[in-house]
């Protein structure tokens, strides 16, 4: 709370509440004319709140800013631009400099945090109680869903090499590896890998009999081997009953695994390893990840864009390229399982993030069990928290090196996306649900993304301290569905996308969520949504009428000797008749009310004016201006 | 028959079809005076059944006696077939390429279809100007129908009957006729209820370098100005094309002489460059081997986002002006036969509800295009693949129909029609077997005698068991005005073509 700081006296208030700054303007992003909002500014403990004279209410968490800046004064004020992980971008105009120079000040505090205590998810309360609170956490239990996959099994045993961490710091504590590796080998495998993240098993495919592993690099350097590491790959291919050779996929470019080799480290040997098929698979790093966003990003922030700019922006940030890549590898391990029922190693330098990525998306695309709400946290769970995807690193949790900072898991949600743009009836969840994710992994409102591996996790003590993100999402289920979902067709299907160049589109809801002109003003999406709601509604109805009929009828039987029942029956069947007639009537002035376009309230500045060339370049002749545009009759 | 001596072989067995996305197909191909026909002689398999007036460009090539030819077709389908025989391969490939290469008119296919269906109602007659009349003559008493143009002598290109302000008489059109580029004088295009407001489209004033001036011409479009009120010129060209086309005798509206009219320019593209941006569309499309950088490059360089854009944005802002500011406008180009349609039509489907109806956008495409003296046949001569470019050919209308799909994706419950549609008019505008889309304007197709001699498209599409193709599941009528989003973002590339 020391953090928050104005001139302001805050006669009444006490330090944890609300402090504002009044007429403070908000400006819309891509508007050239000086369209603008004016309102209240809010800084509390854990978000900025603005209120303007609609009284509509923007709110955004400390969490989620990105950065902050201010920019030179102006006649009007002093402007405060803040950009958002969840790709938020907001511009303040506040009036006073000083204000200006307090909130800079303060968000830019309150945005970086030194310590996991003080994040948002330690003060959250969303009112459970402590046995509610466990009973969420329990909600995905990863050994069921080993379980399910048919593991442990006559190939595949748990083991207990890591249960203290002692192998891998950045592993779970519970770990399937094949049963015919021994423990020393395994220990003997992890010293040869990358941080100790020896090959284990992360999809066991019950049909083909294959798995799909992963490890960090070798530390081969240009010579090195170990017998162990060679003796454990070997078990995997025994493993799998049908095929004996099995892929490692090294999921770098060729260049960067080799670069790693003077270090000491580096990629498989063909020769050591007996039946294995070596492949690079060029996926770029965490580096080139995150300034290919930013470029991204930068484009897309232009005012005034031309469709040329956007398309050459898009294509020199190289953002939908490495989707592609991704995207690739993914589809080249589900074919290796499906098509050659072969076994998969993946790794890349670390085996967290891009390795992460190919194995989830692999994952997704041969087992159809993940395309549901709750399988698709599962999977999550499994292959990035459980992992040790380091998420408080990569999203920024903390303040901490900059250069960690990637949107790995971002990217992994667009590649999920492309699928359901592709698949559209495959997945149970809608674009929704993978936003909220998005959401969520920088809110720090939950714990589930707090930290970078399971064993750091349980220092924060997070069961006990935090919330877990899935229970809450799955209470709110209904607005993730996708109203196309047929279980049927797709349940047993493996996804084959494809990857021609022109099936890859920018993800506009993601990266301007926020910037509704932008979007559809009408959505068939909700349309279908409220249509099923209403089917729902009214099968119901028709299931309260027939019961009360049937009811009724048995009072009839019943009640033909008592005049009086009969009578009190008969006057009550009209009045329910017209009851329904209401309820049928009422629908549809809801449904219109549904229907209407958006951007007809007055609040909404949907409208945008299209002659800004033009009065830039003849200002003599015509300027066309509203303030606040509607949709009129 | 003369086609018969085009024919050198009729019949082949033995060929092989490819198609992208599709098996391959075994059977027999036959060429009639019209179609390339290949059929497997299988029940329940397809036949394709492809219009000789649909191919684009024809390649052929030889290994060993199998010779292959690549069809491809206007509606940017490319099929291949596998001939056995040198010879047969040569004789159907020149025949191909000289029945798809028809001169005359009359030779098409049109005037030889014999429908199948039972003719419920003549599409001839369904959007006459007439009745279109009628539909807004009830609210306003302003306008007139003039039957100055009855024998196309004052406007070529014009319909026989036209909406003119009630004020200005023959004699004055006839004046202002020989002001206007092609005789385009400002007709009515459209009238808004709300407000009365009207958008009106002609042709360039032959204003030339001395800046001459036609009094009636002011006049007649004063005519449509409330008192006090001001009215909007929006002219498709950038101002310097419109400084050079005086030049050429062409030009633009003064200040001077048009004291009530505030001019704006909006630069949209034309022919040869439109045409081009197709051509390097369709190929950056049908490259399937490039990587994704190479896909962005292509599409970047083919500027056909960029030409929908900007049409979008001047249709937009010629509805701003009816809708929000409450005035008038005139729409001209050049000739006013390309981009000033674009530009009228588009904002009629932002404005009027009516025309996002299946009939309604029927009536506009019949009135704002066909009987507004859109060149089809010229323009729609070839596609993007042929070699042999002429400098009228452009993918105007299909542009048109882009831009619909555009707000059609943007308010996917505000149009009765769907997709299907829009693709649907696109084939039978550059092939089809109906006369609607032949000729380049109401005279030629009067000469040509379509109405007795062909089909009307119209009176196939509007067949209910058609119709329910075209039907939007979604659809709630919209009373409202709709306002697309322009920004690059919010148009991505249509697939369905």
């Amino acid at each position: 709370m020391e953090h928050i700081r104005t001139t302001k006296p805050s006669s009444g208030f006490s330090f944890a509440a609300k402090i504002s700054v009044e007429q403070v303007k908000l400006l819309d992003r891509f508007s050239t004319s000086n369209k603008s909002l004016t309102g209240t500014l809010y800084l509390t403990a854990t978000h900025l709140l603005f209120i303007d004279s609609h009284q509509k209410e923007t709110w955004i968490l400390h969490h989620h800013i990105a950065s902050v800046e201010k920019l030179a004064l102006t006649t009007s004020g002093c402007p405060l631009v803040i950009q958002c992980k969840n790709f938020r971008t907001v511009h303040f105009i506040v009036p006073r400099e000083r204000d200006c120079h307090d909130i800079y000040n303060s968000l830019l505090q309150l945005s970086k945090q030194a310590k996991y205590e003080d994040l948002y998810a330690f003060s959250y309360n969303p009112k459970q109680n402590d046995s509610e609170r466990l009973q969420g956490w329990q909600l995905i239990d990863l050994a069921e869903e080993y379980k399910r996959m048919g593991v442990p099994n006559s190939h595949w045993q748990l083991s207990d090499a890591n249960r203290d961490y002692k192998i891998c710091e950045t592993y779970p504590r519970e770990l399937y590896v094949p049963r015919i590796a021994s423990k020393p080998i395994i220990v003997g495998s992890s010293k040869f890998r990358s941080k100790g993240r020896f090959p284990v098993l992360s999809y066991y495919h019950q049909d083909k009999e294959a798995a799909i592993c992963r490890c960090s690099q070798p530390l081969s350097g240009f010579s090195a081997r170990c017998l162990e590491d060679e003796h454990l790959l070997q078990a995997i291919s025994k493993a799998n009953p049908v095929n004996r050779y099995m892929y490692v996929m090294d999921t770098r470019p060729k260049l960067n695994a080799m670069a790693n080799r003077a270090a000491g480290k580096g990629y498989e040997n063909e020769d050591n390893y007996s039946n294995i098929r070596f492949q690079f698979v060029g996926i770029e790093n965490i580096h080139v990840m995150r300034s290919s966003l930013q470029k991204l990003l930068e484009v897309n922030g232009t005012k005034g864009l031309s469709v040329n700019d956007f398309y050459s922006g898009l294509e020199s940030s190289g953002w939908l390229r490495h989707i592609k890549a991704v995207m690739d590898a993914a589809i080249f391990l589900a074919k290796a399982i499906t098509v050659e029922n072969a076994s998969v190693l993946v790794h890349c330098s670390d085996g967290w993030d891009r390795t992460s990525q190919v194995c989830s998306l692999g994952s997704l695309l041969l087992d159809s069990y993940y395309r549901t709400i709750k399988g698709f946290m599962v999977l999550i769970e499994k292959d990035w928290i459980s992992f040790g995807h380091k998420f408080s690193e990569r999203c920024g949790h903390l303040d901490g090196d900059p250069k960690e900072v990637s949107p790995v898991f971002t990217q992994f949600l667009e590649c999920v996306w492309h699928l359901t743009e592709q698949f559209p009836q495959a997945f149970e969840f809608s674009e929704a649900f993978l936003l909220q994710i998005h959401e969520h992994i920088h809110s720090c409102q939950f714990g589930n993304f707090l930290g970078n591996c399971q064993k750091e996790r349980e220092e924060l003590k997070l069961k006990e301290k935090t919330y877990s993100l899935w229970p809450f999402l799955l209470e709110d289920q209904k607005k993730y569905l996708n109203p196309l979902y047929s279980s049927k067709s797709h349940r047993f299907t493996v996804l084959e996308p494809n990857t021609i160049s022109f099936n890859f589109k920018f993800w506009r809801n993601m990266y301007h969520q926020f910037d509704r002109t932008l979007h559809p003003r009408q959505s068939v999406f909700n349309i279908i949504m409220n249509m099923n709601e209403q089917n729902e509604q009214l099968e119901k109805d028709i299931k309260d009428l027939e019961s009360k009929i049937k009811q009724r009828k048995n009072k009839q039987t019943d009640g033909i000797l008592t005049k009086e029942l009969l009578h009190s029956v008969h006057p009550e069947s009209p009045t329910l008749k017209t009851s329904l007639c209401f309820k049928e009537q009422t629908l549809l002035p809801v449904n219109d009310a549904l229907r209407t376009i958006e951007g007809s309230s007055l609040a909404d500045n949907r409208y945008s004016e299209y002659a800004e060339e033009f009065s830039k370049s003849e200002p003599a002749v015509v300027s066309l201006e509203y303030g606040v545009a509607r949709m009129t009759c | 028959m003369e086609f018969a001596e085009l024919i050198k072989t009729p019949r082949v067995d033995n060929v092989v079809l490819h198609r992208p996305f599709y098996p391959a197909v075994e059977g027999t191909l036959c060429l009639t005076g019209h179609h390339l026909i290949l059929s497997s002689r299988q029940d329940n398999t397809e036949e394709l059944w492809l219009l000789h007036s649909n191919i684009d460009a024809i390649d052929k090539r030889f290994v060993g006696s199998l010779g292959t030819i690549i069809i491809k077709c206007k509606d940017f389908r490319i099929i291949q077939l596998d001939i056995p025989g040198m010879e047969e391969c040569l004789n159907i490939a020149s025949s191909i390429e000289a029945l798809s290469t028809l001169d005359s008119i009359t030779l098409m296919y049109p005037f030889f279809y014999r429908p199948m269906f039972e003719v419920i109602e003549d599409g001839w007659h369904s959007f006459l100007p007439e009745q279109e009349f009628e539909l807004y003559s009830s609210a306003t008493s302003e306008w007139r129908l003039s039957y100055v143009n009855k024998e196309f002598a004052v406007c070529p290109s014009y319909p026989p009957i036209v909406t003119v302000p009630k004020s200005i008489d023959d004699e004055a059109l006839r004046k202002v006729a020989t002001f206007r580029h092609g005789g385009r004088f400002p007709v009515l295009s459209y009238y808004h209820k709300k407000n009365g407001m009207v958008i009106m489209r002609s042709g360039q004033p032959l204003t030339g370098t001395n800046g001459r001036r036609c009094k009636e011409d002011e006049k007649l479009i004063n005519a449509t100005l409330r008192a006090g009120k001001r009215g909007y010129i929006i002219d498709t060209r950038s101002l310097n094309v419109a400084q050079q086309a005086r030049a050429k005798g062409g030009g633009f509206e003064q200040e001077a002489h048009y004291p009530q009219w505030r001019r704006i320019h909006k630069s949209i593209e034309r022919y040869h460059i439109l045409q081009e941006s197709l051509i390097k569309l369709v190929e950056a499309c049908n490259d399937q081997t490039h990587n994704m950088d190479r896909w962005l490059s292509k599409l970047e360089a083919s500027n056909w986002l960029t030409h929908i854009k900007e049409i979008l944005t001047a249709a937009c802002l010629a509805a701003q002006c009816i809708d929000r500011e409450g005035a008038s406008i005139l729409i001209h180009g050049t000739e006013g036969t390309d981009s000033t349609l674009q530009v009228t039509s588009l904002a009629q489907i932002i404005l009027e509800p009516r025309s996002r109806t299946i009939r309604g956008f029927e009536a506009l495409i019949e009135r704002e295009w066909l009987q507004a003296g859109h060149p089809f046949q010229q323009r729609c001569a070839q596609s993007a693949y042929c070699n042999t470019k002429q400098k009228w050919e452009a993918p105007v209308f299909l542009l048109f129909l882009d831009c619909v799909w555009q707000i059609l994706r943007q308010f996917p419950c505000s149009f009765e029609f769907n997709e299907n549609f829009l693709i649907m008019l696109f084939e039978h505008a550059y092939a089809s077997q109906f006369g609607t889309f032949l000729g380049n304007n109401e005279s030629e197709r009067c000469k040509l005698k379509l109405q007795q001699k062909t089909m009307s498209l119209w009176s196939w599409v509007n067949q209910p068991g058609e119709l329910s193709k075209f039907t939007n599941p979604l659809f709630e009528a919209n009373n409202l005005v709709i306002w697309p989003s322009v920004a690059p973002q919010s148009l991505p590339l249509w697939e369905g073509i």
